[in-house]
């Protein structure tokens, strides 16, 4: 096996993909919450994943992504023994793991994904776990096993209600709020919108709460300031000073603003391939 | 018959204006071998030759010109390539005028040798006829050594103690050697592909190259040192690190820093959106703030993205401007309108966020400050909306505290840099040495090859009392 290779390909839910790659010292060294950029070939971009999953002994990290776009598209059509081009990580800082008593983890789409990792070390550290994942459809619920088997309770919320709770995961987390449900600490990744959501929520209550940001990203190494985004009215670099950061101070709004940067260029992109309203369709 | 050195200078040819601005090919377009070989017989081969005290890597000047006099180009890089591993590099981008040429004697009548001219062109002689010969590899030193970071400093440096014998592996966060080379000077000023050429000569000397290693992340400095097994380590690392300038509005949609701007179009090749996957806002009106280099490289980049207009503003007056007179030579032959004594206060948005128009104050220049040029001093009441949808910051550039964060004990100063001596590259730990812009902030390309030089001097010296 070769270094970058990818070593195992399974498409866990629509357009939703799970790689297991070879790099057996990222392997090693990552911590959860961390993550690496990827080029797929040359000319490709410099596609930012966070590393779910690392097996130190086989030498290999586990990357979960949806194919959302034209980076994403290109590297979901590589197969097993494969290699991508470029791996660099692990990147960021890793989560600020500590007992707080009682998490509550909420995933929203592919931010599942990142989440286990930081769910399986809470729990490691001591707290009792509670679990919300949420999907726009049924067949989006990922992880949903890997997540029951660390949680006392999870909860499962669709928007068109096909599986668990008809609506947001905000919902979910104000029903166990109203059920008097103790809650020290929550980590919630997802789009942004989600996000923000659970952050509103979570700051009537006064409960400590960390998202997990993605800013568009070029180096991932704190030299380009693409990343910026406005935590308690400062500018951070995502990339080196996240991706995590306190849910209650982060610009929620400039974030998706800066997100949508290169919206006029994609859109262009995506006109000339014919499977692109799919994933314009899967995306929330 | 006069000594050839009374012939006038020989004139680079360039690309015209009107054309350039719509590619990414070189502006200068190199000597003929005529014009190389007359311009090198103006040398008059002092005995005592100046010129070399002003490179940082002490090129056997009248010795390489000698050579390209009689025409024999490929030995004059050799003769270069003695002391220095980049000449296609150098001589398109060292500052000539206040290194190498500053010193010719000729300067002091009339016009310096063109050293860099002539060094371009016997390395693309050498290069483009595939006429260079790697050295002889001494006997293995069985000495490891590590470098992290890959533009010019840790380059040299690798290249010098590779020829010393020793293994060297160079590791490089991003996935392209250079360094700035590759992510920050364009296209047009160095041409990726000659600064591939001249890296990949390192393979040949059997430095192995690491790509995508982020150190500091993968490994630490200790981990090279304990757990991987490297003798010493040399750290090259650079001044990568944006400065911004706190505005209000600084981080709407379209407002970018150099380095991210320079690395979309240059690392990216976002220039060219046929081959490359990487965005880059395509301003109609663009504004980059700064009066060096690096904003001449905004600017003129930003022209060839297709802005009908590129404003720099700068807030003190031409004089003080500490780019290279070639350099706004060229940015003003290009169309680049210079709003001197000016500065952004801040930067308007639309509902989208997206940069719509910049608050632009008017300056004037006041008593000399700490770096002995007039003090800017903002003008009450003179500010204006300048419409413009991208911004370019281009005011310098920190020390990016990766390395310093994770490898304790690493003395660094005020400002982040990495305190070593300037003679000998060594830091504050026993092993590491430093040397490039992570020591001194940005500097030149050849100040940071002759810090690698010096550093790899010194770790040789190191690696025998081990
Ligand atoms: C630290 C970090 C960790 C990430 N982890 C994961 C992960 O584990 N799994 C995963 O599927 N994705 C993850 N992402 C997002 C992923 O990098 C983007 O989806 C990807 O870069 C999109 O590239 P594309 O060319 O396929 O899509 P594009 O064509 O560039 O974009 C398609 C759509 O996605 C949006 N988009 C683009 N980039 C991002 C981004 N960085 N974040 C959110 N939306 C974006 C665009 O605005 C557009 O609407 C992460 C991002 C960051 C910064
Ligand atoms: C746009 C621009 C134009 C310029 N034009 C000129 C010019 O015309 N002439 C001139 O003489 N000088 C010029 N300069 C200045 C010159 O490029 C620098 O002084 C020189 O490159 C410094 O060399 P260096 O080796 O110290 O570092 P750099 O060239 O900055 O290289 C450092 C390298 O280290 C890597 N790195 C950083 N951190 C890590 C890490 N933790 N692990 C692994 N790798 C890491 C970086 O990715 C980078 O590749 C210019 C600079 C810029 C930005
Ligand atoms: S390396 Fe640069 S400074 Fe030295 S001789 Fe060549 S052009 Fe001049
Ligand atoms: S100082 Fe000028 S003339 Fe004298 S050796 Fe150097 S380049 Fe030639
Ligand atoms: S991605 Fe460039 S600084 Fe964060």
């Amino acid at each position: 096996m070769s270094a970058n290779e990818i070593v195992l390909k399974e498409e866990i839910a629509p357009q939703t993909y799970r790689y297991v790659v070879r790099h057996p010292k990222i392997a090693r060294k990552r911590r959860a919450g961390q993550f690496v950029i990827l080029r797929v070939h040359e000319g490709g971009e410099r596609v930012p994943l966070t590393i779910v999953d690392s097996d130190p002994e086989a030498g290999t990290v586990t990357l979960i992504f949806q194919a959302v776009g034209h980076s994403t598209r290109e590297l979901a059509e590589l197969e097993v023994g494969d290699q991508v081009l470029d791996l660099a990580g692990p990147l960021g800082q890793p989560t600020h793991i500590e007992n707080f008593g009682t998490a509550c983890v909420i995933g929203g789409g592919y931010g599942t994904a990142p989440v286990l990792p930081i769910a399986v070390a809470l729990r490691e550290a001591g707290n009792e776990l509670l679990g919300i994942v949420g999907a726009r459809t049924r067949e989006l619920v990922i992880l949903e096993e890997e997540l029951q088997a660390l949680c006392s309770r999870l909860e499962v919320a669709t928007d068109d209600g096909s599986y668990g709770h008809h609506g947001f995961v905000t919902d979910v987390l104000q029903k166990l709020l109203d059920e008097g449900q103790k809650i020290d600490f929550v980590l919630a990744i997802g789009p942004a919108p989600m996000m923000r959501a659970v952050s509103d929520l979570t700051r009537q209550h006064g409960i400590k709460t960390m998202v997990s940001l993605n800013p568009l990203m070029v180096d991932g190494t704190g030299m380009c300031g693409g990343c910026r985004v406005e935590v308690g009215g400062e500018t951070k670099f995502a990339c080196v000073d996240g991706p995590e950061f306190d849910g209650h101070l982060v610009n929620f709004d400039l974030l998706m603003k800066r997100q949508a940067t290169y919206k006029p260029q994609e859109t262009e992109a995506c006109q000339l391939e014919s499977h692109c309203r799919l994933s314009e369709h899967l995306r929330h | 018959m006069p000594h050839p050195s009374q012939n006038p200078r020989q004139p680079m040819p360039e690309q015209p204006p009107e054309e350039r601005i719509k590619n990414f090919s070189e502006v200068p377009l190199g000597y003929t071998p005529e014009q190389a070989q007359a311009e090198a017989s103006r040398c008059l081969r002092c005995r005592k030759p100046q010129c070399v005290a002003g490179c940082p890597v002490a090129v056997d000047i009248p010795g390489f010109l000698a050579l390209a006099a009689e025409g024999k180009f490929t030995e004059a890089a050799n003769k270069i390539m003695e002391t220095n591993v980049l000449p296609a590099v150098c001589g398109r981008v060292c500052p000539q005028e206040t290194q190498c040429e500053a010193l010719c004697v000729l300067g002091k009548k009339g016009e310096p040798i063109a050293v860099g001219r002539i060094e371009r062109f016997v390395a693309d002689w050498q290069r483009e006829r595939g006429e260079y010969q790697p050295p002889e590899r001494p006997s293995p030193s069985g000495k490891r050594v590590a470098i992290v970071g890959s533009g010019p400093a840790g380059l040299t440096a690798a290249a010098d103690l590779a020829k010393r014998g020793h293994e060297v592996t160079v590791f490089e966060a991003l996935h392209e050697m250079g360094g700035v080379l590759v992510y920050g000077i364009p296209e047009f000023r160095l041409p990726k592909a000659i600064l591939k050429a001249e890296v990949n000569r390192l393979q040949e000397l059997g430095v192995k190259l690491e790509t995508s290693a982020v150190i500091g992340k993968l490994d630490t400095i200790e981990d090279l040192l304990t757990e991987e097994g490297f003798d010493a380590v040399f750290v090259g690392t650079g001044a990568g690190l944006p400065t911004f300038m706190g505005l209000p509005g600084e981080n709407l949609i379209g407002v970018y820093s150099a380095n991210e701007f320079l690395t979309r179009s240059n690392l990216m090749r976002a220039y060219d959106s046929n081959q490359a996957d990487t965005p880059i806002a395509r301003g109609q009106r663009v504004m980059v703030v700064g009066g060096g280099n690096v904003a001449m490289d905004a600017a003129r980049t930003a022209r060839r993205l297709g802005a009908e207009k590129v404003i720099l503003a700068y807030r003190r007056s031409r004089e003080e401007m500490p780019a290279r007179a070639e350099e706004i030579h060229h940015a003003e032959e290009e169309g680049i309108e210079f709003h001197l004594l000016s500065a952004p206060v801040a930067f308007l948005g639309d509902d989208n966020s997206r940069l719509r128009a910049a608050v632009i104050q008017k300056m004037e220049l006041g008593e000399p400050d700490d770096s002995g040029r007039r003090r800017p001093v903002p003008i009450e009441g003179s500010e204006f909306e300048e419409p413009i949808d991208v911004a370019v910051i281009a005011i310098g550039a920190g020390a990016n505290p990766l390395i310093a964060s994770t490898t304790p004990g690493l003395e660094t100063n005020r400002k982040g840099y990495i305190v070593a001596d300037s003679e000998t590259g060594a830091t504050s730990l026993p092993g590491v040495y430093a040397g490039g812009d992570i020591v001194t902030g940005s500097a030149t390309v050849i100040e940071a090859m002759g810090a690698g030089r010096r550093a790899a001097a010194a770790i040789d010296e190191y690696l025998k009392s081990l």
